[in-house]
């Protein structure tokens, strides 16, 4: 009977031309506007890692003023000290543990016509790379020695890669950086999380860093991080020395914990090392330490902006008002055939049969309102695309894929059955005879 | 085959309340073909819908082939309907859209037959309304006898027992009714019951059986004068 009911649905929207394209449009639009914001939200609020989303965790520690806390109401800091990060490092209590900042390099490529440009880099230490599944196109990580004696060694980003060595495996080769050369370990292939939760203190859709360098290389190198530095005391006189032994936190530190227990332990660990540092004259706040995982950093750090929640509501109290809509030209439209209706239920039709009929040109109307709404979201993308072209990450963010697209189709199908629940039930509970007197 | 023991149907509003029938009685037996005859208002769709179980009597006992349908669900109704009745009405009720194959082919869908055995039936009942060669025609490409035949292929073809007629010829000018009649006249020989209502007696004459309603009860229940003759002489 299914065919035989797509049958009378198609002929159905094919007689009522009129009123069955403002109900595809009214269904369209409601999802083309619900879909465009739909997309956003799920693009920032994404697991940008779920399949380790739950064993990776940010490390925060309170080493801040004894008079008011890092951030309102009593969170610690966002970032950790150099001493911290790499007194964590050292005691290698995790999993894997990944110390991290970001820093800004000049690149002189092979050439006389080639100009020098900046890039952005990522220090970090080498359990980066297995710790978030990063991807590589060419060789691998560079080895613990170079974590250990600060080797000038280098991985690059697959762009970057284009740009220096034309896409061909550079493994081994040199590159030129701050006047120094570097020895190319390995190239990292596409890779971009989204949000880029490893660091949201540098913006939470921003790129990805375009090379990564062993943290120890360029902390013996003096390099500043190009991240943000914050401090609650000033920083003593006495230049670099000075800077890395301070209370300033400027440094990310995740690690990776198997399970609860792990996670427990670390935690355990984590105190304990603070209650040490007490001990030091360190930390003046009371315990205050802080383990998130990615999803719940990500919800700590409010990625997905409360404006594009509000904006989420409003697109989807459109969607109901488009909706009501619907469900006032269904009731027209059923209203209108009531006379078919008992018709059929005279030749035999019971209301079960008449109503899966009407449900069924009802999802068929709904299945092209999600086609056109796919087709408006897209629109709609483009339209914030055009809108914010200023910001570099928003490429990133109004673009679709197959999930939202079939979200989109799916969200139409059930939005148009709800709306024509109501007028088909209504009308297969009246009796046939007086439906036949509209004929 | 039908029967009817003091039926009654109140139509309420807030302010009215109408009774269409009243303490309405009827037996009709098997291969039957009854005329029911009557004003307007009088109580002959109303005793048709209730016949057909296109409505619920508000009171009273009815039995078809056999069975109490006053207890049946919405599932069984539908279920009786379309097995053992089959509808004639005044305009036609073609669906436009269709055309004259798949118009009968609607009561078979909800039958439950399958492709080959539908077509066959359809085939069939085209070929006994003199209509074979017409199936891919819509309703709009025929005249108005046609598109009666096609309703009366479209009744006969789940092969019911009952035929219920609302003034089958009601649209049809007289040379076209006329040729409608014989085609009723037909099927009932072969052994379907059929209760048309009418508003003409020359129509009614040739039923068996003439009943006549007046404000929702039987005030006449005869055999056609001629037929009665016939009978007794």
């Amino acid at each position: 009977m299914l065919r035989y009911y797509l049958k009378l649905g198609v002929l159905s929207i094919r007689q009522n031309p009129v009123l069955s394209s403002l109900m595809t449009l009214a269904i369209a639009i409601g999802i083309g506007a619900c879909m465009t914001i739909v997309t956003v939200h799920y693009v920032m609020s994404g697991d940008p890692i779920p399949q380790k989303s739950s064993q990776l965790h940010y490390v925060q520690l309170d080493s801040w003023d004894p008079n008011s806390p890092a951030n309102e109401p009593n969170d610690p800091p966002d970032q950790v000290t150099y001493l911290d990060a790499t007194a964590l490092l050292a005691a290698g209590e995790a999993r894997r543990q990944a110390v991290m900042y970001r820093s800004s390099w000049v690149i002189q490529p092979e050439g006389d016509d080639a100009r020098p440009f900046e890039a952005d880099a990522r220090s970090t230490s080498r359990d980066f790379f297995a710790m978030f599944d990063v991807p590589f196109l060419y060789g691998g990580p560079w080895d613990r020695l170079a974590d250990d004696n600060a080797e000038p060694v280098v991985v690059l980003g697959r762009e970057l890669n284009e740009q220096l060595f034309g896409g061909e495996n550079p493994v081994g080769r040199q590159l030129r950086m701050n006047g120094e050369l570097w020895r190319v370990t390995g190239v990292i292939d596409d890779w971009m999380p989204v949000p880029k939760f490893y660091d949201v203190t540098t913006g939470a859709f921003n790129d990805v860093e375009a090379l990564f360098l062993p943290f120890t290389t360029t902390i013996a190198r003096e390099v500043y991080n190009s991240g943000n530095t914050n401090c609650w005391k000033p920083v003593p006189e006495g230049g670099w020395e000075a800077f890395v032994n301070s209370e300033c936190v400027w440094m990310q530190f995740w690690v990776e914990l198997e399970d609860r227990a792990a996670r427990d332990a670390y935690m355990a660990f984590l105190d304990g090392y603070v209650e040490s540092q007490k001990a030091l004259g360190r930390f003046p706040r009371p315990l205050n330490n802080r383990l998130r995982n990615v999803n719940e950093h990500l919800a700590y750090q409010e990625v997905v902006d409360d404006s594009v929640n509000i904006m989420l509501v409003l697109a989807v109290l459109f969607l109901v008002v488009c909706l009501l809509n619907t469900v006032g030209l269904l009731l027209a439209k059923v209203t209108r055939r009531s006379g078919d209706i008992g018709l059929r239920r005279a030749l035999g039709a019971s209301r079960r049969a008449v109503f899966t009929q009407y449900i069924i040109e009802a999802g068929l109307i709904g299945l092209s309102g999600g086609v056109l709404g796919v087709l408006l979201t897209w629109c709609g993308l483009q339209g914030i695309r055009v809108l914010y072209r200023g910001l570099d990450f928003i490429d990133k963010l109004a673009r679709m894929d197959w999930v939202m697209v079939g979200a989109a189709v799916a969200l139409a199908i059930v939005s148009a059955l709800a709306a024509a629940f109501y007028p088909t039930w209504r009308a297969c509970a009246i009796q046939p005879a007086s439906q036949l007197k509209t004929l | 085959m039908l029967s009817m023991q003091n039926l009654s149907k109140i139509y309420r509003t807030e302010t009215v309340e109408t009774h269409a029938l009243r303490d309405f009685s009827l037996e009709v037996a098997e291969g039957e073909f009854v005329a029911v005859t009557g004003p307007s208002g009088s109580g002959k769709s109303t005793f048709l819908n209730i016949a057909g179980l296109l409505e619920e009597a508000s009171r009273g006992r009815y039995e078809l082939d056999g069975r109490d349908v006053s207890q049946l669900d919405d599932r069984a109704r539908s279920r009786l309907r379309n097995e053992k009745i089959g509808f004639i009405f005044q305009s036609f009720n073609l669906i436009p859209e269709l055309d004259v194959f798949d118009n009968v082919d609607v009561p078979l869908r909800y039958r439950g037959f399958g492709a080959k055995e539908r077509s066959e039936r359809i085939a069939r009942v085209l070929d006994v309304v003199g209509l074979g060669s017409r199936r891919k025609h819509l309703p709009a490409q025929l005249s108005g006898g046609q598109q009666q035949r096609v309703a009366i292929a479209r009744a006969l073809a789940g092969e019911p027992r009952f035929l219920l007629a609302d003034e089958p010829t009601g649209n049809l000018d007289s040379q076209m009714a006329g040729s409608v009649m014989d085609l009723l006249a037909e099927i009932n020989a072969k052994g379907t019951t059929i209760i048309m209502v009418t508003h003409e007696p020359a129509l009614a004459s040739r039923a068996d059986r003439n009943i006549h309603v007046r404000d929702g009860q039987i005030v006449e229940d005869q055999a056609p004068l001629g037929l009665a003759a016939a009978a007794g002489g």
